[in-house]
């Protein structure tokens, strides 16, 4: 198999792993892990977009001008793109600090049912109730993620 | 229920995405727009560094915005994080072997950090790298003796007046009449450290601003007291 | 060259659905760093050394800084001998 089929596949698994742990995951730290690896794999994606086979780097070392040179445009591109990620990463975990102190746990599930709880009590009115209600998932106690 | 939903969805954005890969050739594109500025990027601005001058003079704009996102989602992340309450408990020391490391990594990052800065345009670097670099530079003491803190208001004034710097770098350009932030001063000689104009200055700006705020993010972090 | 890239994809692979199922938080952020760390080396077999060398410094560096002092202050690592 050639290395384009390989590349690719590595990027299409990064952005479907990365998927899965964010919808998946029940413990908020896992779905920041999650938003992490979507990122690496969009970036890889977005480089293997333009690359050509036998192209060099697109530096002038010595004098010596290459005779093909990769695109430097998606490259300064994911330049950015990784900076903006790590940003966004700190603001994640800051707000994961935040709703641990606010609810003092951590587990998607329940910080789900408190909110909805909360905001029925300010609303002056009960709970609704469905099919899909947290109560239910909760008192299920399914497997951990 | 709401496993199945999501087995469905995952599914779904896989058949998605492997269908579009089906159409994406690898190895063989001809790229219209990178071939047209490998050809002039030399003489025009004068950076050994293809994607420095690309970051920095053809897509000037966008390193702006960039730094605005940054500066947002830092400034963010200190709001959120509030001000620690005093009488925390803290972290002991660490022990000799981190301390007198920390002591010692600390001016060779910052050589390293400077150094990658500086010739951002002539080899791969620039300033985010380098920037990054000495955020890590500037944390590392902290990180051996968690006592001590990071006075935030000269880390602030310094991440503002390279901000500032960079915006003025820019306008200057519409003095002469020319758009904002088209590259100055005279190219120089391909290859050598003063060339590319004004290119060094607008990272060296760059690198101080990344490092100075992700200086005082890793510093608010770290001082958050711990919950039990 | 193939060989490389095969070992490196699938050395990566294994390490992201690693992140998801290890219970333990460090172990799975170490994971995330091993991610970043093979992605640099594939930035440069793609010929692009600014990204790879942006990709090591912030991916493998500061990432995982980020995430043990987060999860040092969330509480869900804890140095042995210390209350």
């Amino acid at each position: 198999m050639d290395t384009g089929l390989i590349l690719y596949t590595a990027a299409f698994g990064l952005i479907l792993i990365g998927s899965a742990g964010i919808v998946l995951s029940t413990h908020l730290v896992r779905t920041i892990f999650g938003i992490a690896l979507l990122e690496a794999g969009a970036n890889l994606l977005l480089l293997l977009a333009t690359y050509r086979d036998g192209s060099s780097a697109p530096i002038i070392v010595d004098g010596r001008v290459p005779a093909a040179m990769a695109d430097p445009v998606p490259q300064a591109l994911v330049l950015t793109a990784i900076v903006i990620g790590v940003g966004i990463l700190a603001l994640a975990l800051s707000l994961a600090l935040r709703v641990q102190r606010a609810y003092g746990t951590l587990d998607l599930r329940e910080v789900r049912q408190r909110l909805e709880q909360d905001i029925a009590d300010d609303a002056g009115i009960d709970l609704p109730s469905s099919s899909d209600a947290p109560q239910a998932l909760l008192t299920r106690k399914g497997s951990q993620a | 229920m709401r496993r199945l939903s999501s087995a469905l969805f995952l599914l779904g954005l896989g058949l998605l995405i492997a269908a579009i890969f089906q159409t994406m050739e690898f190895g063989s594109v001809t790229p219209i727009a990178g071939q047209a500025i490998n050809a002039v990027a030399a003489e025009q601005v004068g950076a050994a560094n293809f994607v420095t001058s690309v970051v920095l003079a053809y897509r000037g704009f966008d390193t702006l915005l960039e730094l605005t996102i940054l500066f947002t989602a830092a400034t963010a992340g200190g709001l959120v994080l509030g001000k620690p309450g005093t009488g925390a408990p803290r972290d002991p020391d660490s022990g000799f072997i981190l301390r007198a490391g920390a002591d010692l990594f600390f001016p060779l990052l910052l050589v390293v950090g400077l150094y990658i800065i500086l010739h951002g345009h002539l080899t791969p670097g620039g300033g985010f790298q380098g920037g990054v670099i000495l955020a890590s530079a500037f944390f590392i003491p902290i990180l051996a003796r968690p006592g001590t803190t990071m006075d935030h208001r000269w880390v602030s004034m310094i991440e503002g007046l390279a901000g500032a710097g960079f915006i003025l770098i820019g306008l200057l350009a519409m003095l002469g009449g020319k758009e904002f932030l088209t590259p100055l001063l005279d190219k120089g000689e391909l290859g050598a450290l003063l060339s590319a104009g004004s290119l060094p200055l607008l990272y060296i700006a760059v690198g101080l601003k990344v490092g100075a705020e992700l200086a005082g993010l890793l510093a608010r972090l770290s001082e958050t007291e711990a919950i039990d | 060259m193939e060989l490389l890239v095969l070992v490196i994809v699938v050395v990566m692979l294994c390490s992201a659905v690693a992140v998801l199922l290890l219970k333990d938080f460090l172990a799975a952020m170490a994971a995330f760093s091993v991610v970043s760390l093979g992605l640099s080396v594939l930035f440069v077999i793609l010929r692009a050394p600014d990204v790879a060398m942006t990709e090591a410094a912030i991916g493998a560096g500061l990432s995982s800084l980020l995430f043990a002092l987060a999860l040092r202050r969330l509480g869900l690592w804890r140095i042995k001998g210390q209350t």
